[in-house]
């Protein structure tokens, strides 16, 4: 049984020469729950951005299943692998809600009666049925959320990959993110600060600092030791 | 020219016009308005045609009358200018209590404010029944290029998000006591302009990330299925049609 | 400066769209070469900006305030393909979905409010760059003055478009006249604020500025606070100047030959009946004056206009060396 995700020595910089990614290697199995912390600074996003090749680096691979990211294999990556970004408004781009998340799957060819049928699924998996016709930037930071969420289970991923999801929530929204995610069965992986909110959800988690990773294990074990957070810029609240 | 371009026109209702597929309005009216536009100044009659369509429609779609002349403000300008005609216009040759007028001038007012009036009226009630991205997808079943439709959707999109980014700047620079009454003093407002678009285009950058990342290639896929039936068209298009023929008897009978 | 319907007539609200049709059909071919698959999100947001830029006022003198208009400004900013694309795209919605400008307006409203101007502000711009100093000041400079000069291209626009479609007996000098005059302080409020915007771009992302992708680091990091008040200045002269000379130069004058008119064919005595409103006709019963110094005017100011629009789109056809949008 393949890896839901294998990312092997990944090593990036920017154009202007600044290096984000020095050497990151990780599996995630499938249906796993997997946390990625760390500080301000540390790569998670230019990481997170590489896991569905948006963008790509000189070094290392990224595998997602058993196909490895490359030209030829990229629109499919992109399908199994789906990026929830940090801020929802960049990803709620069309002018209904409902087109926003045929978008997806319509690029995949799907249309018509078809179309339809996964909007709605897609939509109720988060609990957002109702909001079909709404204007995104009508809809509160929670509904966001779960539509920028629903936009991506579209295109029935196997791999989901979350940005701060928590982030700009009030805690009636957090509660409803974490009971939605938990129960979405393909493997996740949470970028996140809110360290409860990854010993909550997630089994195993990763520290990445300095562009890579720097510490790999038990949420409950990485969490509880005060001093490894500490040398992060973290802290159990 | 001035706020009042964004304020959305929309009224919220359940008519028979508000259901009509965007398309069908977007084209009755373009032709209704056309037929308004090449009438003849003289055939007095047939605006009065044109202005109980209007009315009907206005009746139809459950729009407040008050709503339509409150609107119908941004003409005054035009409207000003048109009464001034009679009296600027070249070569007094009518007297009208007392006063030398223009009847060249008398005529180009009256057409001015008729297709003014009539045409401003005619955008006002089909901004009102039709909701801003479905005129943009109405456009686009009319085969205007995707490229522009899609201009458009992105601009409707993050329109208000943008005006909100520039209406914080500004309250922020006038909680520092920012004040500027004369030209020189506009700088800060450039400035913040300038990063208003930076940041705007930025977040082009990251929206056009999000759309590879949901698989686009370069061409924006084709989401819309409705199929609108000939009944929806004929029910859109007799009342143009009917302007239509009065301005071509109009013209015919002139 | 979005007219309503009726206001010019039939014919010229047709052959206007005609011209705008075709050019955008041009813009959209470059812009899409131009910035490839980015283009559609890239410009729609640029659309947004530009629309709400229009939106918010700026001070002018004692309190009162003016608009931008942006074409000149989309034209610097983005190229004048996206730029023109942009600005139009912000007029034609601006129609249909708030009311703002005549339906079978479209054609002049879009053709003097978003081609024009950044066409030809283009043009403009391009035309300063060479005479300013290299670098910075001299991106800012022509800005202003190129954001200046778009203003009143379209203003006279406007006025040449009334020669030909007038629906009132209004003579040509005096709405070139007025229309030039009334856009000067328009035009200076315009340069101003768009070369102090531009100069907000290039300090913090000076690659998003299409005019200066010339520029290389060092010319990018003059400093440019005392020459930009001078150019500041320059352009409010050299506004002022133009419109001042222009106008005048409309408004007075000796008689003019009426029969120039007719001679030359500049009326088609054809004309449909009822379909325009016999404006030349009218204009040689009521006897007007200046009529061959008006159609010279016209003639001149349409000429630098049309080789100012063409130039701007001849040169920006040209391949160049640095793209934006890679």
């Amino acid at each position: 049984m393949s890896n839901a995700l294998t990312a092997t020595d990944l090593h990036y910089a920017y154009p202007d020469g600044q290096v984000a990614l020095t050497g990151v290697s990780f599996t995630v199995s499938p249906g796993e729950r997997l946390a990625l912390l760390g500080p301000n600074g540390a790569g998670k996003t230019t990481l997170a951005h590489h896991l569905n090749g948006i963008r790509r680096g000189n070094r290392g691979w990224v595998e997602v299943g058993d196909l490895r990211l490359d030209d030829g294999t990229v629109a499919e990556i992109r399908r199994r692998v789906g990026l929830v970004f940090q801020n929802a408004d960049d990803q709620l781009f069309m002018p209904t809600v409902g087109q926003d998340v045929a978008f997806g799957p319509a690029n995949l060819g799907i249309a018509g009666e078809h179309l339809e049928k996964v909007v709605t699924e897609a939509l109720a998996a988060v609990g957002a049925e109702e909001l079909v016709p709404r204007v995104p930037h009508h809809l509160s930071g929670g509904e966001r959320r779960k539509v920028a969420l629903a936009t991506v289970l579209a295109m029935e991923p196997s791999v989901l990959v979350l940005d701060e999801p928590t982030s700009g929530l009030d805690p009636a929204g957090r509660r409803e993110l974490i009971e939605v995610l938990e129960t979405l069965p393909m493997a996740q992986l949470v970028i996140t600060h809110d360290l409860p909110f990854a010993l909550e959800l997630c089994d195993r988690t990763l520290i990445m600092d300095g562009g890579r990773i720097v510490a790999d294990g038990e949420t409950a074990e990485i969490l509880g030791d005060e001093a490894l957070l500490k040398m992060h810029r973290l802290e159990m609240p | 020219m001035g706020v009042g371009h964004a304020h959305a026109l929309y009224v919220h209702e359940h008519s028979i016009i508000h259901r009509l597929p965007p398309e069908t309005k977007v084209l009755g009216v373009l032709l209704f308005v056309a037929a308004i536009a090449v009438t003849p100044r003289e055939a007095i009659w047939a605006f009065a045609i044109y202005a109980a369509i209007e009315v009907v429609v206005v009746i139809s779609a459950r729009v407040p009358f008050t709503f339509v002349l409150s609107r119908l403000l941004t003409v005054v300008p035009f409207v000003l200018f048109a009464l001034f005609l009679p009296m600027i216009g070249e070569g007094k040759d009518v007297v009208f209590v007392g006063i030398p007028l223009s009847s060249e001038g008398v005529w180009s007012m009256w057409n001015i404010l008729a297709k003014s009036v009539l045409g401003a009226t005619a955008s006002i009630l089909l901004a009102a029944s039709t909701e801003v991205p479905d005129i943009v997808r109405g456009f686009g079943r009319l085969r205007v290029p995707a490229v522009i439709t899609g201009i458009a959707s992105f601009m409707i999109r993050y329109l208000e998000v943008i005006a909100g980014e520039l209406t914080r700047m500004r309250t922020a620079m006038v909680a520092r006591g920012y004040d500027p009454r004369w030209l020189s003093q506009a700088r800060p407002i450039a400035s913040s302009a300038g990063t208003l678009f930076v940041r705007s285009y930025e977040r082009g950058e990251r929206v056009y990330d999000a759309m590879l990342s949901r698989g686009y290639t370069g061409e924006m896929p084709a989401i819309d299925s409705h199929t609108t039936s000939a009944g929806e068209w004929a029910v859109a298009l007799f009342l143009p049609l009917v302007a239509i023929g009065t301005a071509v008897t109009a013209f015919v009978t002139l | 400066m979005h007219a309503p319907d009726g206001f010019l007539t039939a014919g010229t609200a047709m052959a206007t769209g005609a011209i705008s049709v075709s050019t955008v059909t041009i813009a959209l071919k470059q812009a899409k070469g131009q910035m490839t698959e980015k283009m559609v999100p890239l410009a729609g947001i640029a659309a947004a900006f530009v629309f709400a830029a229009q939106m918010f006022n700026f001070p002018v003198a004692a309190g009162t305030t003016g608009h931008l208009l942006g074409g000149a400004l989309a034209a610097i900013l983005l190229g004048p393909h996206v730029g023109a694309l942009v600005v139009t795209v912000v007029v034609v919605v601006q129609a249909l979905a708030f009311a703002d400008g005549g339906l079978t307006a479209l054609g002049y409203n879009v053709l003097n409010m978003a081609i024009i101007p950044a066409y030809g502000g283009y043009a403009a711009y391009s035309g300063f760059r060479r005479i300013l100093p290299q670098g910075r000041r001299g991106v800012v400079g022509a800005t202003g003055l190129a954001a200046g000069v778009s203003v009143i291209f379209s203003a006279a626009a406007f006025a040449i478009q009334w020669l030909f479609g007038a629906t009132a007996p209004v003579p040509f000098d005096t709405v070139f006249g007025a229309m030039v005059g009334v856009h000067t302080m328009i035009g200076i409020g315009e340069g101003v604020i768009s070369a102090l915007t531009v100069g907000a771009v290039l300090s913090a992302r000076p690659d998003l500025v299409f005019g200066a992708s010339d520029l290389d680091r060092a010319q990018l990091e003059e400093s440019d606070r005392a020459p930009l008040r001078v150019f500041v200045i320059a352009s409010v002269l050299v506004t002022m100047l133009l419109a001042t000379v222009v106008s005048q130069f409309a408004v007075d004058g000796p008689d003019g030959l009426e029969a120039v008119a007719e001679d030359t064919g500049f009326i088609s005595s054809g004309q449909e009946h009822g379909l325009t409103d016999s404006i030349f006709a009218d204009y040689a019963t009521t006897g007007i004056n200046n009529e061959g110094l008006s159609l010279a005017i016209a003639g001149a100011a349409g000429t630098i206009i049309t080789l100012a629009v063409g130039y701007g789109l001849f040169k920006a056809l040209r391949p160049r060396g640095k793209v934006l949008g890679h």
